[in-house]
């Protein structure tokens, strides 16, 4: 049975924290929403209210790495690119301070619907200069994501689970590399976030029908290894499927398709994920289901990329999750 | 740092080389010189307590932006002397008053004359919207409202390490129309950063024009009083307010300094052109030999020789 950790940032946090008097926590109303809670009762001098006011603590932010802090600021993903664009842009992308945004609920993450899913955020930041991007997508990377959004020189967004969040990984998320899940020959799949967990629900199913799967966990977006990517792509026969809980415009996949069409890789490319939409309000599973971010959709993609029917159906899918998602752990401790 | 010049001397110096630069190069920011000048040079002959320069009289052209591919780049806050925790800060929140700011860097003795031959030129630094790389400026501006949001973040670390200097942002009214501004004047009441102050120029004149015109402000010093600050307001050209203003006490609450000033003072035939100020063109070659005249008898100097177009 996979392991639940329980609110893992609310600790990592802290302990990171604590042993940084320079990392400064900032939070803009989602205090007890972010897991900073506890922080902020227990460090009282180390954190900062600055209210429902993302403009403001964006450009304070600023301020602060002008005086040698590196301000954490929490909030949901949403509230920290869309309303402070702006700030983003003027007061900590351009200038390149050591400003760590850390964004709860990427994508549809939250039955909060359309305000509060950021599902283009990696899109906007990629497009960013000076900013680097994490994603985090499972227990083990939201316990190391504040040491590693902390070792960059320059701003960091970073996509953070929160919760009941399964561990997939042993080893913590090291930044500018790639987790390889699996080495097959036939399809190499790309998944970020939780997107990854459902990858692995597919794992023995897939295994089963006869498909060899090259996996990669992306936790590092910006910046990224192209030639690692470049040898994956080149070990598989078939081609490339890519699933993420974002829109497709511009996200992992995007950055997939630029990377092999600048290379000239004559492979085939699927990308899944939100295909030009919004999503609504509704519970993770439904969402990703409803909108083809889930095993089954990915197992579609396979299909298509291999040109064949595996005849896989919900049932395999469900049957195979606790082993395969435990055998992750056994797969990185190799 | 001390010039030997008074105060008003430096103001006057900065209107004569806005309005030299703004004749000869066909137009400029000639009003924020006429309302901005007692408080630019306030700040910088007297207000501020500011290290010596630590960058070239004369400014280095534009070395590229921020990226980890450039780790010489410096901003331009050189020019107001090095980060020293006595010294105080100075953002210059509407970056449109840029050539004000280069004229009261050349007449408090911190840039040559010659940076100004750079203005706006391709490849220098001494840019027309301030960048962080122009001279005096260690932010981009550029997009009003973030400068004293900027102030008040870094007036709380500094407090927090126990600098003595303090930070100050020079603002324009105008951005009392941005939401942020608001934003950060509640923010720096509720974490009580009093070694933050600003200088406004409240000379109600924006872009479009008069600030009736274009969107009421109503009473802005009530509006600042009740979000928490200590607020003063003066006559923008009484060097004497001035100071008495800046030694209000403030003690647990930003101070903010509204500078009621006059967009043509010290440059009356602008009144003509009243209310479209923001940036003023010579309209025909006979109104710009008009305007060099009669501006230049009530500054005190000679006509400027100009080229011939």
């Amino acid at each position: 049975m996979v392991e639940m950790v329980s609110r893992p940032y609310a600790s990592a946090f802290e302990a990171f924290a604590v042993k940084n008097p320079d990392v400064l926590c900032l939070s803009a109303d989602l205090t007890s929403s972010c897991e900073i809670d506890g922080f902020r009762d227990r460090h009282p001098d180390q954190f900062l209210s600055l209210g429902m006011a993302e403009q403001n603590m964006m450009s304070f932010a600023g301020g602060l790495g002008l005086a040698g802090y590196r301000p954490f600021l929490h909030s949901f993903g949403v509230f920290l690119y869309r309303r402070p664009y702006d700030q983003l842009m003027a007061s900590v992308a351009y200038p390149r301070r050591k400003v760590r945004l850390m964004g709860f609920l990427p994508g549809i993450t939250t039955p909060g619907g359309m305000t509060h899913q950021a599902i283009e955020d990696i899109a906007v930041m990629r497009s960013i200069p000076n900013m680097s991007i994490l994603e985090t997508g499972d227990a083990t990377e939201v316990e190391s994501i504040c040491e590693a959004a902390d070792s960059i020189d320059g701003p960091v967004y970073c996509r953070v689970l929160r919760g009941s969040v399964p561990r997939l990984f042993d080893s913590p998320i090291k930044v500018g590399e790639m987790r390889e899940l699996s080495t097959g020959a036939d399809v190499l799949v790309v998944t970020s976030g939780i997107a990854t967990e459902e990858a692995l629900r597919a794992r023995d199913a897939l295994s089963n029908a006869g498909v060899s799967i090259r996996h990669l966990h992306i936790h590092t977006i910006k910046p990224f290894n192209e030639q690692a990517l470049l040898d994956h792509i080149g070990s598989v026969k078939k081609g490339v499927v890519v699933l993420e809980n974002h829109v497709i415009a511009g996200g992992v996949g995007s950055l997939v398709a630029e990377i092999m069409a600048d290379n000239g890789v004559g492979k085939p490319l699927v990308r899944l994920g939100l295909n030009d939409t919004y999503a609504h309000g509704g519970s993770r599973a439904y969402l990703m289901k409803h909108y083809g971010l889930d095993a089954g959709a990915l197992v579609r993609g396979i299909e298509r990329v291999m040109g064949i029917k595996t005849g896989i159906d919900e049932e395999a899918l469900a049957a195979a999750r606790v082993d395969a998602v435990h055998s992750a752990v056994k797969a990185e401790a190799l | 740092m001390r010039n030997e010049r008074s105060t008003e001397d430096i103001a006057m110096g900065i209107r004569r080389r806005v309005f030299e630069h703004s004749m000869r190069n066909n137009g400029g920011y000639l009003s924020q010189a006429c309302s901005a000048a007692e408080q630019l040079a306030f700040l910088y002959n007297e207000g501020l307590n500011l290290g010596e320069p630590v960058l070239p009289a004369v400014p280095k052209p534009f070395a590229g932006v921020p990226s980890a591919d450039n780790p010489d780049y410096v901003t331009g806050a050189g020019y107001n002397g090095p980060f020293e925790p006595q010294y105080d800060r100075l953002f210059i929140a509407p970056a449109h008053y840029a050539l004000v700011a280069y004229a009261t860097l050349i007449e408090t003795g911190r840039m040559d004359a010659e940076g100004l031959e750079m203005f706006n030129k391709d490849g220098s630094s001494v840019e027309m919207i301030g960048a962080e790389h122009s001279p005096g400026m260690e932010v981009h501006n550029g997009t009003l409202g973030i400068g004293l949001s900027t102030g008040a973040g870094l007036a709380w670390g500094r407090k927090r390490r126990g600098e003595k200097g303090q930070t100050c942002v020079f603002m324009s009214d105008g951005e009392v129309q941005e939401g942020q501004t608001w934003e950060a004047v509640q923010a720096a009441s509720h974490h009580g950063i009093d070694n933050l102050w600003a200088l406004m120029d409240v000379n109600d004149q924006q872009c479009d024009g008069a600030m009736d015109s274009v969107m009421e402000v109503r009473d802005i010093a009530t509006k600042f009083r009740a979000f928490g600050a200590v607020c003063v307001e003066i006559d923008a050209h009484d060097l004497d307010a001035m100071r008495q203003a800046k030694a209000e006490p403030h003690e647990g609450q930003p101070l903010i300094i509204l500078a009621r000033s006059s967009p043509t003072k010290g440059m009356s035939f602008l009144q003509k052109r009243f209310p479209r100020l923001h940036y003023v063109r010579f309209k025909s070659e006979q109104e710009r030999a008009e305007m060099n005249i009669s501006i230049a008898a009530e500054l005190g100097i000679d006509p400027i020789e100009l080229e011939t177009h």
